[in-house]
Parts: structure tokens; sequence; C-alpha cells
């Protein structure tokens, strides 16, 4: 599969080493694509990295993905300017189960840059707010200065029908917020945990603890979604490299219910 | 009438759920209700942990000073949960600062009233052991993933 030419149009930072890019097809419309899926970009002569997209997915005319500079590709990506030319296949992969989520509790719980892959989750659950039930965004990160879209999470606090926490694992300084790991807001949270549909991404650890969390309160290993990251290169689940047991993340993922990988996830050595 | 009402309250803060009334009734006569003001410190390092607090309202930062970065708050405590496991545990001296976030009302349990309590009444002494040990595994867990930096480039 060949990637489409794609340009930038704006470049924001969003934190130390994390850049979110808003590009435009220079040969035609964005593809449209689900909440949770990714896309492989190209930053040409360095390489091609998966990434998921970020943005909202019922706004066609802007392709959104965030970006943490850690290679040589991730990097290269996160300096193009305006007008600057990048390759793009895709949409890829399993989504965030917006519909089976429907007339249910939703939390959402990102941490550092899992808020990511879960912005157009958000996008589309308060787009469609009156289908779903309470909606928790719990989101931790390391410190107040890399708290992700914090224009946007002040905004959506504004709203009357959506409960957001921010923990920090360390604060110094005026922060007056939560300081703990993200797990820690679990139980303190309003949602009805034997209904509930929880999404989760972020570090794996994190993840593992974020679901012990959840199955204390009595959510059920069937109703918690994650996204997982691994190695992905040809992204149509042909050259094997993000193999996990017996799946395959770009073809079967990135987003798994926790029920199927359980056993996966438990293994030391895969 | 103060200690009716500290004695209700007792029974209704989540850290003692469960407790029995005579219990109760017993762990109240080394209560009394506190407030602190936005800014002030429920206690010092390396003061003596002779008291502890269960939080009724408002939000506590736990601090440790770095001289090069200043005060650094690496857990907060809020509505429902407990401030200081110290008391338990000899030389019974606090290891870090804990200071409200806004106005917190407590209530202030006397630690070495309590602890003579738990003497002379061991099956006392095991319902307080029962409450704060899965305070002190909950905190160490956390506090095991936050050494991880979970959230660095690799995160």
């Amino acid at each position: 599969m060949l990637p489409r030419i794609a340009r930038t149009r704006r470049r924001r930072r969003d934190g130390p080493a994390v850049w979110t890019l808003d590009i435009e097809m220079a040969d035609g419309g964005p593809p449209a694509f689900a909440p949770g899926q990714f896309n492989m970009l190209t930053a040409f002569g360095v390489g091609e990295v998966p990434i998921s997209v970020s943005g909202d997915p019922a706004d066609p005319s802007r392709l959104v993905h965030t970006i943490r500079a850690v290679g040589p590709a991730s990097t290269a990506l996160a300096r193009l300017g305006p007008g600057d030319a990048l390759g793009l296949r895709g949409p890829f992969g399993v989504g965030w189960p917006m519909e089976q989520a429907v007339g249910r509790d939703v939390v959402v719980i990102a941490g550092g840059l899992g808020l990511a892959p879960l912005r157009p989750a958000l996008y589309r659950l308060l787009a469609e707010r009156e289908r779903y039930g309470s909606i928790v965004l719990l989101y931790g990160t390391r410190s107040p200065d890399e708290i992700m879209f914090r224009r946007e999470l002040e905004s959506w606090r504004r709203r009357l029908d959506i409960d957001i926490e921010v923990t920090v694992d360390h604060a110094v300084g005026d922060w007056r917020g939560h300081v703990g790991v993200v797990t820690t807001l679990i139980p303190r949270s309003a949602f009805d945990p034997s209904s509930a549909v929880a999404l989760v991404c972020g570090p794996e650890i994190m993840m593992r603890f974020a679901i012990a969390s959840l199955q204390d309160s009595g959510v059920a290993d069937d109703a918690i979604y994650l996204s997982m990251e691994r190695n992905m290169k040809c992204a149509v689940g042909l050259c094997g490299h993000c193999q996990m047991g017996p799946v395959l993340v770009c073809r079967d993922g990135p987003v798994f219910r926790y029920d199927r990988i359980r056993s996966i996830l438990a293994a030391r050595e895969i | 009438m103060e200690t009716h009402g500290l004695d209700r309250i007792l029974r209704e803060h989540r850290f003692f759920a469960g407790l029995d009334e005579e219990s109760c009734g017993v762990v109240c006569g080394c209560a009394r209700n506190v407030r602190f003001e936005a800014g002030q410190y429920l206690f010092r390092a390396g003061e003596s942990a002779d008291q502890f607090y269960l939080l009724r309202h408002g939000r506590v930062a736990l601090e440790v000073a770095d001289p090069g970065r200043g005060a650094v708050t690496f857990q907060t405590v809020g509505e429902g949960e407990v401030v200081g496991v110290s008391w338990l545990i000899p030389p019974y001296r606090w290891t870090y600062d804990a200071k409200a976030v806004e106005l917190v009302r407590a209530i202030a349990m006397d630690a070495s009233c309590l602890r003579r309590k738990c003497e002379a009444d061991h099956d006392l002494g095991y319902e307080m052991m029962k409450r704060f040990v899965p305070v002190l595994v909950d905190r160490l867990q956390t506090t095991r993933l936050q050494i991880l930096d979970v959230y660095g480039s690799n995160g």
C-alpha cells in the first residue's frame, strides 16, 4: 500500500517533545477514521511510524496526529512545519467500542501520551452525549507541565455532563490538584461498575494497574478495553513485527477487549 | 454534646466504616474536630507524630523539601481518607510535611491516647491495624508506580 502525500498545515507543541500536527491531504480529502485507529506516517528519507489519530472524527476537514519525538522518524515528523510534506497510509486497526458503550457509563482512563488516542473517543462521546450514561475522564501524567490538551480539558470541564479528574505523579509550585498515580482516582469516581465500559490507554504498566483497580471496583473484564502498542511496520497484518502471542496488534488491535488478551498480558515473555 | 456529635461523625467516616459502636465510643475519646485554612500545615517533617487526621472536607498535599526545587508534592489526600501513618511506628516522627491545599475540616486523633487504648484492648488494636495496613500497602504500590516514572520517554 503506497503512502499518499500529505502536507502539514499547523504544528503545535503539546508538552515536552510532544507535537500535534494538523495535516491535509495533497490529493483529496482526508481519510475517514474511527476513534482509536492509527495511520502510518512517513518522514521522507527517514522512516515510517504508526501514529494514532488524535483529532475529531466528525470534522472531515482536519486530520490531526499527536507525536512524541523519540526516534529518528518521529523526531523528523515532529519537526515538520507548515507546508512540509509527509506520507500517510491508513487508517488501520480496530478502534474504541463506541457502539458497545451506548447506553452505559463510560470511564476513560488516560496516562501520559495515552490521552491522544483517546481524544477522538472523547469527541464522539461528547458530540453524541445523549446516547451515553455518565462519562468520566481520569487523566494522569508526570507533572503539571506535561498535561496535554490543557485548553480542551478546561473547556470540557466547564460542561456539566462530564467528570474530569487530572492527577500528576509529582508537583512543585502552585499546583492545587491531585498528586498521585491515576489509578488512585478510580475508586473515587462516580460510575456504575456493573454496567460501565472502560477505555484505557497509557504505558502498559499503568494499564495493568488500572485494570486491577477497575476489577476491584467491580468492572467486568469484558467491559475493559485497552489500546496496545507494539512495533508496527506493515500495518496490514503481513510482516509479523507487531505479533503479540496469537494476535497482530495492527490487524486485531490496537484496541483490544481485555478478556481476549488477558493471558497474553500476564505472560512475562511472549 | 461534642462527644455525641463526634461519635456520629466517626461512625460515618469512610475510614471507620464497620467499626462497632462500642469501639467507636472508645476511639471517640481521642478525637476532636479541627480545621486548617489553605496553606496551613497540619504537621512538618521531624515533628512528633502525636496526631493523625481523618479528612472530612478538603485536600492535603504531602510534601518533601528539595533544596533545589522547593516543596515537592508527592501525594495528595482527600475527603474520606487519612493523613498520617507514622503515629503507628516508632520513633513516631513525621517524615514529610502535610499542607492544606484548600480549607480542610478533619478529625484529629490523639495518637498517644489511641496507642494506649490499643495496647489495653488488642481487639481494638487489630481493628486499627485492619484499617491502616491497607493504607500503607496502597501507598507503597502507588509509590512504586511513581518511582517507575512510567510516563518517561519510553512510556
